[in-house]
């Protein structure tokens, strides 16, 4: 007892306070936040002192005033005269718009690619392998150039624009699709579909309720796609269908009518699509690859047939190992979104870029491109994190 | 009674029987690859349908009606677009390619000096390639030559304005150079920040945790486009008055700090991956932090995580081609300025030269994708089942 007092006096009584971990540690921490205080201080200083020099006002007073530029394509009402604030929400909305298609488009093409790597048809998966090894060692801009200045600026003028199905035409201006033009009544058509999505919630928890307790199955996807589109669908028919078309009309110079896709939004979506696709193709391979091969011999001992393993056994468990990368993949994508900028697609690096331009007030829109992005991918995380969270093994 | 005595048992084995002839050769492959169920032979025959239709096209677009070279547009162009090709003709514009070359390797680097760029190229690839080899000896001395001493003699080889070499300054490079000295310097750069920031980021002291997850987490939610812009704006409103910074430089620092940030995410997961009895037995063996990540924890960890540097290095060199937004030209941005040359432009041009800047960035990509898949091969040692 007494021996080992004295020991544990003598060892603190050796180890100055110079070479105790926790002492350095502080110091070491303190020295380190001061000198990057100092450095944020002089830079600081000196952008104060840069911006006197310029004259450029700082602070986000700028917001509200006018902007003084028209944006080509926009999902709300916006003219030159509406502020800088309207303008950058125009952008963030164009971000969003082209995220979400490219995401939709490319998990489509992804997965199909994916098994179509591992598909038993050699010339399929051969298809799929060059698909894969071209779009992935390729810079995605290039691909955005592609479609912009190599396929849809070389096509044919208005005047003899292509014509394709259901009176839509393809020319160098983008491509025009009949406009639908909905009645007063129509608004009865989402609202169907409203319900329909909320009924078919309610009547699958409902099922899978009665599943756990009882064990007797429900044809839940059926009856689901049943109310979600069927629903909407009688309301149209009952309603008489009242929706008219305007379809485009060819004039001397331009399509005149109808709804028109810019060739900005079509080649960046297109370009997004497909580059990102290579990506979640290669995810999915993994994913699938990654399931033990003891699972579907089991299955298949079990007497399911190949579509349904598939779908009960391989495709859950492959889903846990695709949804981590496939969330970066989802974030690249609404990252490289901003390459809009390169072929004048009116996002909100665009629109920053042409504020900055125009007020000289370079921070501030750095600021808000920050915020914002951050915003999109912490939400793009959560939501992947929650969805990650519910596909996550249950161990019982 | 022998064996001997029993002349109705064959005394030797049997050869095996030929398997039978559904079994076997090209017509059995194509039953069993091609057509092995209905739905087989539809996506077959799609398949088939897709190459018969794709490849002679864009074979006759990319050989059989290409040109190959004159002197400007019209050999490129339709009798109605003011060429000499006959209406209807389409083909791609090589001529275009050839004419650019040259200043789709070096952009605008004077004509005379060229000589350094690719003095320096060739030194990259002899001093590059012996270490990419495991099976090459002097390592040791190749690293110090390739990371120590060639930095400097291709700066001053670049770059020049000392020992009678003539001064070229950045704003005159160009096309594939600016691609190679951007991504590599940043990848160069990139690494050591990339390891400081995931130890900082693994590390104890909450301030030095805290500074490295704001940082690292911070650059990886914003797009490269961004961070390019707020190099290029904010950089020099941030020095004193009077203080300016080369185009290229700041090009350099956007890139490096945001390979960095990637770079850190790499390291850290091969730090992950190293079990706790390496930590804890450096410990135990006193040594400091320092001598324990040094000597124990890093090369165990960044031989783990060589593939992952190398897609890091991919994607790096493919994000070059955005420096084109801050008035930059590296391959694509000066393929992209060609076009505007009205002494070129013809329908087919933007085609031909996307082609022809997509093919470059592929050849780089595929092969550094594969040499990162093999090694990946070879470290998967140990852990081999």
């Amino acid at each position: 007892m007494a021996s080992t007092e004295v020991l544990r006096a003598d060892t603190s009584a050796r180890v100055s306070w110079k070479n105790d971990p926790r002492i350095r540690g502080i110091i070491f921490q303190v020295l380190v936040v001061v000198i990057l205080a100092a450095a944020v201080y002089w830079i600081w200083g000196n952008t104060v002192d840069n911006l006197r020099r310029a004259n450029i006002s700082s602070g986000f007073g700028f917001l509200d005033r006018r902007s003084g530029f028209d944006v080509s394509q926009s999902l709300i009402q916006y003219t030159a005269d509406s502020s800088f604030r309207s303008a950058l929400i125009v952008g963030l909305l164009n971000t969003i718009l082209v995220a979400v298609c490219g995401i939709i488009t490319a998990t489509i093409i992804g997965f199909l690619v994916g098994v179509g790597r591992l598909s038993g048809n050699w010339l399929i998966a051969k298809i799929c392998t060059v698909y894969v090894e071209v779009f992935r060692n390729i810079p995605p801009l290039l691909v955005i150039f592609f479609w912009y200045l190599g396929v849809l600026s070389v096509l044919p003028g208005p005047r003899d624009s292509l014509e394709l199905p259901f009176s839509s035409y393809l020319n160098n201006r983008g491509f025009f699709l009949p406009k639908a033009i909905w009645e007063e009544s129509a608004w009865l058509i989402p609202a169907a579909l409203v319900v329909g999505i909320v009924v078919a919630f309610i009547l699958n928890r409902w099922a899978y309720r009665r599943q756990m307790q009882t064990g007797q199955p429900f044809p839940r996807l059926a009856t689901s796609l049943g109310l979600i589109i069927g629903l909407p669908l009688l309301v149209t028919l009952l309603l008489g269908i009242p929706v008219s078309f305007e379809f485009p009309q060819k004039g001397t110079f331009n399509l005149s009518g109808g709804f028109q896709v810019k060739p900005e939004f079509l080649s960046l979506y297109l370009a997004l699509s497909f580059y990102t696709a290579s990506f979640i193709a290669e995810i999915v391979r993994a994913g699938i690859l990654g399931v033990n091969r003891g699972q579907t011999e089991a299955s298949y001992a079990l007497g399911l047939r190949s579509g349904l393993t598939l779908r009960l056994v391989v495709i859950p468990q492959a889903m846990r190992i695709i949804i981590p990368p496939l969330t970066s993949q989802y974030l690249n994508l609404t990252k490289n979104s901003s390459l809009a900028v390169f072929v004048g697609y009116p996002d909100l690096v665009q629109i920053g870029q042409t504020t900055m331009n125009q007020t000289g007030q370079a921070i501030e829109v750095v600021a808000i491109w920050m915020v914002i992005y951050l915003g999109l991918s912490l939400s793009t995380a959560a939501f992947m994190n929650w969805f990650n969270a519910k596909m996550a093994l249950v161990e019982r | 009674m022998t064996s001997a005595d029993l002349s109705y048992v064959r005394t030797e084995m049997l050869g095996p029987q030929p398997a039978p002839s559904r079994a076997r050769g090209f017509g059995a492959w194509l039953r069993a690859n091609l057509f092995a169920s209905p739905m087989d032979t539809v996506l077959t025959l799609l398949g088939l349908f897709l190459i018969v239709w794709f490849v002679p096209n864009m074979l006759r677009w990319a050989f059989i009606d290409a040109v190959w070279s004159g002197p400007d547009r019209t050999v490129c162009a339709t009798v109605s677009q003011g060429g000499v090709q006959p209406d209807g003709w389409s083909g791609a514009c090589w001529a275009f390619v050839n004419a650019k070359f040259a200043q789709f390797m070096y952009g605008r680097y004077t004509y005379s000096e060229r000589w350094r760029v690719d003095l320096t190229a060739i030194m990259f690839v002899l001093l590059l390639v012996p270490l990419l080899i495991p099976r090459v000896p002097y390592k040791a001395l190749n690293a110090l030559l390739l990371f120590v001493v060639f930095p400097i003699v291709a700066f001053f080889l670049l770059v020049g304005g000392y020992f009678g070499l003539r001064y070229v300054p950045t704003s005159e490079w160009g096309g594939l150079l600016v691609t190679i000295v951007l991504s590599v310097v940043g990848i160069a750069v990139s690494l050591p920040l990339g390891i400081v920031l995931a130890l900082g980021r693994r590390s104890k002291m909450p301030a030095i945790k805290m500074i490295c997850v704001i940082f690292i987490e911070l650059v990886r939610g914003v797009p490269l486009v961004t961070v390019l812009f707020m190099a290029s704006v904010m950089l020099p409103l941030f020095m004193p008055a009077g203080m300016t910074f080369d185009r290229f430089l700041r090009a350099l620092v956007g890139v490096a700090l945001f390979a960095s940030a990637y770079m850190a995410e790499v390291v850290r997961g091969g730090l992950q991956a190293i079990p706790k009895g390496q930590y804890e037995g450096a410990d135990s063996l006193g040594l400091s932090y320092w001598q324990k990540m040094c000597l124990i924890i890093l090369p165990q960890a960044l031989k783990l995580v060589i593939p992952g540097i190398v897609n890091s290095f991919i994607s790096l060199f493919k994000d070059t081609s955005l420096v084109y937004i801050i008035g930059m030209f590296d391959l694509l941005g000066i393929v992209r300025q060609n076009f505007t040359d009205a002494a070129w432009a013809s329908p087919q041009t933007p085609m031909s030269g996307l082609i022809f800047a997509g093919a470059v960035f592929w050849i780089f990509c595929f092969g550094m994708s594969r040499y990162s898949i093999w090694m990946e091969r070879r470290l998967d040692t140990g852990y081999r089942r």
